[in-house]
């Protein structure tokens, strides 16, 4: 393992408690008057220790948020996965050039003739197409709009 | 059905992610003006019509030690890709599966899913078995594999879906 992989993993921070947390509520998290002590009972936990280990494991990264995680087109916004073709002599300024648009998410970098991978969110549909003509003026690299078409349901959840 | 105005009020308020206090939800009502009832119907209405995918906790996979991040993508005929789809999401390994358009020239592929994973040789070795079981060693296809990552903010939406 690289010691920049070994930097990233923080799972050997988590406990057997912390990892029954993570692997019971990726989802489904209570909806009742006091969740955090329902979801105690079924881990044998109390409600303050449920309540500071999901706090610790936001403070360490390990999880981005906690709590709804939404879907933008259903929200009536715009959602998209775009990719860019960037000469590798000028990839760390454009990366930056692309990050300033507040509608970029994630941004990766990939291993293909198409290096650069992010996603986009817009509070409108229309905002997707308008978001890539800005970053191909402001860049001056064409941008590769690619919407689903379809989505293959598929349960997503890490093991911890 | 449509959101409300109150729903979306609600949205704004429990997007950061739910107060750590003993009753979460009567703390949100209390912020806009609703019942703890109100507030938990309401979530539970914004699940079940798809606006909340999921409502927990969201993990950074690298964090998880995931750090083999493999978009793979096919370059399958449209007429496969619903069975194809079908079958790739049935895989454990398969952690998001949809399909996309092409962008010829440079770009023939229309089906893409994400395989996380520990270790870059276990997840080519999964992408082998999808091609065997799935009778897709002549197809073209293309494994990315994620090398640095710059931006990943809260994602408030399901952008994790996407990539």
């Amino acid at each position: 393992m690289s010691r920049a992989a070994m930097r990233e993993d923080k799972s050997h921070l988590l406990d057997d408690k912390d990892r029954a947390l993570i692997n019971a509520y990726q989802g489904g998290f209570p909806l009742s008057e006091r969740p955090y002590a329902d979801v105690g009972e079924k881990l044998g936990l109390s409600e303050e220790e449920v309540i500071a280990r999901i706090g610790k494991m936001l403070d360490e990264k390990i999880l981005t948020r906690f709590g709804p995680l939404y879907n933008a087109e259903r929200l009536g916004g715009g959602l998209t996965l775009a990719a860019m073709k960037i000469p590798e002599a000028e990839f760390d300024s454009v990366v930056d050039q692309v990050n300033e648009f507040p509608e970029v998410a994630h941004n990766y970098a990939r291993e293909h003739e198409l290096n650069m991978w992010f996603v986009l969110a817009t509070e409108t549909p229309e905002g997707i197409e308008e978001t890539c003509k800005r970053i191909e003026e402001k860049t001056g690299y064409p941008v590769y709009n690619m919407p689903k078409e379809k989505e293959f349901f598929v349960e997503l959840k890490f093991e911890a | 059905m449509e959101l409300t105005e109150a729903d979306h009020k609600l949205v704004e308020v429990i997007a950061p992610g739910l107060p750590f206090v003993s009753r979460p939800y009567a703390v949100v009502g209390e912020q806009i003006g609703m019942d703890e009832s109100e507030v938990i119907e309401r979530i539970e209405k914004m699940i079940s019509l798809g606006v909340i995918k999921r409502h927990g906790m969201v993990v950074r996979h690298h964090e998880l030690g995931y750090r083999s991040n493999a978009m793979c993508v096919w370059n399958i005929p449209d007429e496969r890709i619903d069975e194809i789809g079908e079958k790739f999401s049935s895989y454990d390994f398969v952690t998001l599966c949809y399909q996309r358009p092409r962008r010829l020239p440079d770009w023939p592929y229309t089906l893409f899913c994400m395989i996380h994973g520990k270790e870059r040789d276990a997840v080519l070795k999964q992408v082998d078995v999808l091609a065997e079981e799935c009778g897709l060693q002549d197809v073209e296809r293309a494994v990315l594999f994620s090398g640095r990552r710059f931006k990943q903010r809260g994602a408030r939406y399901a952008m994790k879906e996407s990539q």
